[in-house]
């Protein structure tokens, strides 16, 4: 069951309320989204444990619901 | 430690670059996996890849191993690296190159 960029969003900004978060809809097909997430609370964590962190937030949603998702993680700047 | 646990700590303390993919290099199942290979590529690195496809117990149980949802995977010394994202930022910042040729 394909997810909407909206709710994808308000599941990452459940979780990371500070986050700037940018979805984008790939391919079109509800499918396939880009997320962009910018949040001060990435600060000292690795890359890795920044992407688990957001697909913690997805709950499980990540590898079933939603399949493709290019993610990028980003700590704002003057915070690292 | 499940059978698959075991299976898959065999294979990334046995390979020094080990890519769990959906497919195999010359024909990726999937984009994802497609572009972890371009860049593997691109690095000259030497790497062994498991095919997920093929054996749907590592399919399932390398999400567990190293609690991660989706495929490509990549190891370097037996250390999970991440997924393509990690791996396309790490190859434009040059850290992969430093991860994956540091023994050449």
């Amino acid at each position: 069951m394909p997810m909407t960029a909206s709710e994808i969003e308000a599941m990452i900004l459940a979780e990371f309320p500070d986050a700037a978060v940018e979805i984008r809809d790939l391919a079109g097909d509800g499918d396939h989204y880009a997320a962009r997430v910018v949040s001060a609370s990435f600060a000292g964590m690795s890359r890795v444990r920044q992407h688990q962190a957001i697909y913690a937030a997805l709950k499980g949603k990540m590898g079933t619901d939603l399949h493709a998702l290019q993610l990028e993680t980003i700590v704002p700047s003057g915070d690292h | 430690m499940t059978d698959a646990a075991t299976r898959i700590g065999d294979l990334v303390k046995t390979n020094d670059v080990v890519l769990f993919m959906k497919g195999t290099p010359l024909f990726p199942q999937c984009g994802f996996s497609s572009r972890a290979i371009a860049i593997l590529d691109r690095l000259g690195a030497t790497y062994e890849t498991v095919d997920v496809l093929q054996d749907p117990e590592i399919r399932q149980g390398i999400k567990a191993y190293s609690d991660w949802p989706t495929i490509p995977q990549l190891y370097v010394k037996g250390e999970f690296v991440g997924g393509s994202d990690i791996m396309m930022e790490m190859f434009e910042s040059g850290e992969l190159q430093q991860l994956v040729t540091a023994e050449a």
